[in-house]
């Protein structure tokens, strides 16, 4: 199981902000394909990896990132602070 | 050094007479504030951050560590808003002190470039009838290549 967050206009798309995943992907991108695959509203929020981040465990990560031992993993756009 | 996440408001001026108290052999104090601004076509009414709770404390924490790392730093300090902003108010800042000045400006612009970038927030300007998430900027993302450590 995974804890998977969605943040800012990704979490408008999919409809919310966090959600426990059953999943045995091996990286991040197996991930986000299983996500893609569920329901059009994912598809959408996934449509355009270049214009996404992901962290794993509140830390920065690559999509072809392993996902062994990871507890949290966020999705959002480039950040916007400051 | 010192990190702040809030959604309160903050003074600044009040932030920076107390982080200028007592800093001994610190000679330089620099400081950036950012401030909640219109949209240029104008129409916007506040400002919403939102923020990733525990990672952006993390990740703040991580590039003071990284500044201090690179610059003799008395003290440093960031603040950061989240939440709902009016026009005007301060949604940020950045204070740094050392010894002489080039350390205190060079270590605040370090700051400000990997805020903006690395730290997770995102913000969206809400006007009275539609709002939109800010993109980010590429010049953001390549302001940071002037810290990259130099190449032969």
């Amino acid at each position: 199981m995974i804890d998977c967050l969605y943040f800012a206009w990704v979490r408008e798309r999919i409809g919310l902000p966090r959600e426990r995943v059953e999943t045995s992907a091996a990286t991040v991108m197996e991930l986000v394909e299983e996500l893609r695959a569920r329901e059009p509203r994912y598809a959408a929020a996934f449509e355009d990896i270049s214009a996404l981040r992901v962290a794993i465990d509140q830390e920065l990560a690559d999509f072809d990132a392993a996902l062994a031992g990871a507890r949290e993993v966020a999705f959002f756009p480039p950040m916007t602070g400051g | 050094m010192s990190v702040r996440v809030q959604s309160a408001r903050f003074d600044a001026g009040a932030e920076l007479n107390a982080f200028s108290a007592g800093l001994g052999n610190a000679g330089a104090v620099v400081s950036f504030t950012g401030v909640v601004r219109d949209r240029d076509q104008g129409g916007m009414v506040a400002m919403e951050i939102e923020h990733y709770p525990g990672m952006t404390e993390a990740a703040i924490a991580k590039i003071l560590a990284e500044a201090e790392a690179r610059w003799d730093l008395v003290r440093a300090l960031v603040i950061h808003r989240h939440g709902r902003l009016e026009i005007g108010e301060p949604i940020m800042m950045v204070a740094t002190a050392s010894r002489h000045r080039v350390a205190a400006f060079e270590a605040a612009e370090f700051l400000m470039d990997y805020l903006k970038s690395r730290a997770p927030f995102w913000k969206k300007e809400i006007g009275a009838g539609d709002a939109a998430w800010v993109a980010a900027k590429d010049e953001d993302e390549d302001a940071l290549g002037r810290w990259s450590p130099k190449k032969d």
